[in-house]
């Protein structure tokens, strides 16, 4: 059934309807957490008792917003600076394994490739405990053997960069993957044959053609970080990202706090996916 | 020139091999070994399969087990057959403005984290929630209705969660499936059931696998939703892996419950790639 | 005979603008039916009308005397050659053909048999386990065709099928269609921009411009007695010269162009009055080239002038001729016979044709 194939009506309303149901459904729980930031209650639910922003601004107990809560304002520092670092390294290497599974032909190189798709199929959280495992064995091994104490390979933010980046690696490398495939090689070789060298050709001409698929890649690299939960939980030490620190509140029991941070996190994204679109408009 | 060339080749193969060999294989080969390992003294450990034998022997292990692989493969099914027609709406019964509004606001959900997502669905189920509170104004209960904290809404986090990943795929591939083509299969005499089970679903199978493939791996491997939206009872292997690893600080048994889920998961994968006769390449790639 | 197809005052509106206006004709059986016109003039949307995939604003579109209009596509007995061919890649060759046979619910023998008679007929026996990418642009198309032929349908729609092929193989396929439309002897109604296709396939044309159709006729009648000003300009190349009628005497007129120049063409019946502007179209291959001026005494239109470029193209070959004191440039087809083989740029030559060749129209008319 397409539009040019003639169609009982109430089949094509029946059809209509059930799209509208799915995109209530899909709403629906985003709706309901950022409504509720603004219900001046002790508890994310009904009854309505009045609009606040004290959730967001309030400073005294018990309803403290989001920008006097100490622990939350760090917990989204943390993200960040995990973020950030995961998808610059991801985006970098994610570049390099673009380049070198598009331009070059060696053998094996179907194998790699598989093997580059496989942390997709892994589950993040035997990821996570896998390099867990591995690094408290080189830890173990360098404190048995020379008697260094290496805190960075105990849980803490660079094993949990670290998982991230292993997985989140494949999704840019895929991202810019298929820009560079549509990429004209002649535009390439009309710059050599204008003069410029093979890295001149390649910074001038390739990588402006890449950018967009680039700062896609950062930004859905960022967002993966920022929200990632199952790799994360099993590598945090004492600083805990933001996913881990609501969790840790979410088990002790729900104020419209977590609302508050949920819609934050919500106008945050949002803007984010507006800038990729924007880019990836231009191009 | 030639080995210019080659050097470019090793200076982009390093990024790829540290990456593929320090954090996937040289780690996942240690739990391997991991959990291999008995502990039969302080500090002493031999090689046995008894940690395998513990999760043979233990009948809350093996249900655990199946019961998420069960649970993760009709989380899978249900979403699809919740995504298919949604999708081919998007693709092919819109187009041009109303196309790309209708995508993005599939994608919204997955700009916010997990979290949020689960937590939107404890507001609404919990015995305290919107809909026990609607359902009592109604009048059609008396006394608050508690949906959290069971299977279902362990179901419907899974479906919801895993949504957009099965959306994004089927749209493009059945995207990709020209209008000429369905137009043909009706003026050739077909009917929407015959199109669609000849010619639309053929075609959008590489996204069909692909989708159901990253559901059941996000939907086997999550423990957010479990743990939230489900009750006592309800165990999701991850949380046994948790447990073992974080709580019990018994790394051996864990890493065996590990290796366990990722022979799962891949046999899985692998047994539907097999059986739709699609690649790890063409349908992720 | 009730015709094959039949379309009476034809109209599809999209919105504010019409697509498809008053459009009337009818198609005998058996016979080889072309729509030509630029794209963009409605001719697919006729096409996709006939096939049931658009609805007509207004008209009606009978198939061997009964009306289709309230049938969908898939009951229709038109099926449709699409211009990509819309050959299912999920499927082998075997199943495309037998595709609109399981849905008429043919046993399996009767619908391996038939699409072995189908591979047969196109001439390609023994592809029907390959797959559609394996197969060459002309043998897609001759599988898309033999895909709706095993229907038996009562009207074959082809919607610029040949557009995708390069020049060559177009130049073959030509020829195999008309003769796959022969050997098939079902009506066929064919799409097309492309004036050489229409002209050496069809038994009748019709030229169609903004929605309309400005003339219906043989290849013949359109080329040598256009009925507008479009469709002489439009099938074939031609020369075109405007200016204000001086002279009119029964079917002869005068015409003094903008430049100055006299010249002397046809009204072929229209009705024109002194001084109307007008325009005067002339084909290349109507005008005689000739070093000397004597040749051309049997001409009543005869221009000196210089041969500002040679157009070499084989058979085809033209010169462009300017005149001395004459209406600009002029294409003449350049006769192979070798007298001009040493012609060159800057050369004096002598042109002429004869008046009843000029095909005059009112100005302003497209």
């Amino acid at each position: 059934m397409i539009p040019s194939i003639p169609q009982p009506r109430f089949l094509t309303a029946a059809y209509t309807a059930y799209v509208v149901l799915f995109f209530i459904f899909l709403a629906l729980p985003l709706v309901v957490v950022a409504v509720f930031a603004f219900n001046d209650s002790q508890f994310p639910s009904l009854p309505w008792e009045g609009f606040t922003w004290n959730w967001f601004f309030g400073s005294e107990r018990p309803m403290i917003g989001v920008f006097h809560e100490r622990s939350i304002l760090r917990a989204i520092g943390t993200s960040g600076f995990v973020a950030l670092f995961v998808s610059v390294l991801s985006v970098c290497v994610g570049l390099s394994n673009a380049f070198l599974f598009n331009r070059y032909r060696f053998r094996g190189q179907g194998v790699l490739y598989v093997l580059m798709l496989l942390p997709l199929v892994i589950p993040g959280i035997v990821l996570g405990i896998s390099i867990l495992v591995f690094s408290s064995r080189i830890a173990n091994g360098l404190w048995d053997g020379f008697g260094m104490d290496v805190e960075a390979l105990r849980p803490g933010l660079l094993l949990v960069v670290l998982g991230q980046f292993s997985f989140i690696t494949t999704i840019s490398t895929l991202v810019i993957g298929a820009r560079l495939k549509k990429f004209d090689r002649t535009l390439e070789e009309a710059a050599l044959n204008l003069g410029a060298g093979h890295l001149t050709a390649i910074r001038t001409i390739t990588l402006p053609y890449l950018a967009p698929a680039m700062i896609g890649a950062f930004v859905v690299a960022f967002l993966m970080s920022f929200e990632n939960f199952n790799t994360t939980l099993m590598l945090v030490g004492s600083d805990a990202p933001l996913t881990i620190a609501m969790f840790d509140r979410l088990k002790e029991g729900s104020t419209p706090l977590l609302n508050a941070v949920s819609l934050l996190l919500m106008v945050g994204s949002s803007c984010l996916a507006l800038i990729m679109i924007a880019f990836q408009r231009k191009a | 020139m030639r080995s210019e060339a080659r050097l470019g080749l090793a200076l982009l193969l390093t990024p790829l091999l540290l990456w593929l060999s320090l954090l996937i294989f040289l780690p996942h080969v240690d739990i391997f070994l991991v959990s291999l390992r008995e502990r039969i003294g302080v500090g002493k450990y031999q090689i046995s399969f008894a940690n395998y034998l513990t999760f043979f022997n233990e009948p809350l292990y093996l249900w655990t087990f199946f019961r998420t692989a069960v649970m993760s493969m009709l989380a899978t099914v249900i979403t699809l057959l919740i995504a298919f027609p949604v999708s081919y709406y998007i693709a092919k019964m819109v187009k041009g403005r109303v196309q790309s509004g209708l995508f993005l606001l599939c994608l919204v959900p997955f700009w916010v984290s997990e979290l949020v997502r689960t937590f939107g669905w404890m507001i609404l189920l919990r015995e305290t929630g919107i809909f026990s509170k609607l359902l009592q104004a109604i009048g059609l209960s008396d006394g608050p209705v508690e949906m959290l904290y069971n299977d279902g809404a362990i179901m419907l986090g899974l479906v919801y969660t895993s949504m957009l990943f099965m959306v994004v795929p089927l749209v493009t591939t059945l995207e990709s499936l020209p209008d000429e083509v369905i137009e043909a299969g009706y003026d050739l005499g077909g009917n929407g059931v015959s199109v669609l089970r000849e010619i639309i679903i053929p075609h959008a199978m590489p996204g069909i696998v692909s989708g159901c493939i990253v559901v059941f791996m996000l939907s086997l491997g999550n423990y957010l939703t479990p743990t939230m939206l489900g009750g006592k009872e309800s165990l999701w292997f991850t949380e046994l892996i948790y447990s073992q690893f974080i709580v019990r600080f018994n790394w051996e048994l864990g890493a065996a419950f590990g290796f366990m889920l990722l022979i799962l998961s891949s046999a899985i994968v692998w047994g539907m790639l097999k059986l739709t006769g699609q690649s790890l390449e063409k349908t992720m790639g | 005979m009730t015709p094959d197809l039949e379309c009476t005052d034809l109209t599809k509106r999209f919105g504010d603008t019409t697509a498809v206006e008053n459009v009337t004709f009818s198609v005998p059986p058996g016979s080889f039916f072309s729509i030509l016109g630029p794209s963009g003039c409605g001719k697919t949307t006729i096409m996709r009308m006939i096939a049931g995939f658009l609805e007509p604003s207004h008209g009606d579109i009978r198939i061997k005397g009964r009306s289709v209009l309230n049938v969908p596509p898939n009951k229709r007995p038109v099926n449709m050659v699409f211009q990509h061919l819309a050959l299912f890649p999920m499927m082998n060759i075997a199943d495309n053909i037998g595709y609109g046979l399981r849905r008429a619910g043919l046993s399996r023998a009767d619908i391996d048999r038939k699409v072995q008679e189908a591979l047969e007929r196109i001439s390609l026996p023994g592809i029907g386990a390959r797959r559609v990418e394996e197969l060459s642009g002309g043998q897609k198309q001759r599988v898309a065709i033999a895909r709706c032929m095993v229907l038996e349908p009562d009207v074959l729609l082809l919607d610029e099928p040949l557009g995708a092929l390069d020049l060559k193989l177009r130049e073959r396929m030509k020829v195999e269609l008309k003769s796959l439309q022969a050997a098939f002897d079902t009506t066929f109604v064919y799409i097309t921009h492309d004036q050489s296709e229409a002209l050496v396939m069809s038994d009748a044309i019709a030229v169609m411009n903004e929605g309309r159709f400005e003339q219906i006729g043989t290849g013949r009648d359109l080329y040598y007695r256009p009925d507008t000003a479009f469709v002489a300009g439009f099938v074939g190349d031609t020369n075109r010269w405007g200016g204000r009628i001086e002279r009119l005497d029964g079917d002869s007129m005068a015409l003094r162009t903008d430049t100055g120049m006299i010249l002397r063409g046809a009204t072929h019946g229209r009705a024109f009055a002194v001084g109307d502007r007008a325009d005067v179209f002339v084909r290349p291959e109507a005008i005689r080239i000739s070093y000397a001026e004597d040749d051309l005494s049997q001409f009543d239109n005869r221009l000196s002038g210089r041969v500002t470029s040679i157009l070499f193209d084989g058979a085809a070959s033209r010169v462009i001729v300017s005149g001395a004191d004459g209406p600009g440039e002029i294409e003449v087809n350049l006769p192979q016979s070798g007298e001009f083989a040493a012609l060159t740029k800057g050369a004096e030559v002598h042109i002429g044709w004869a008046s009843d060749q000029g095909n005059c129209f009112a100005a302003g008319a497209r």
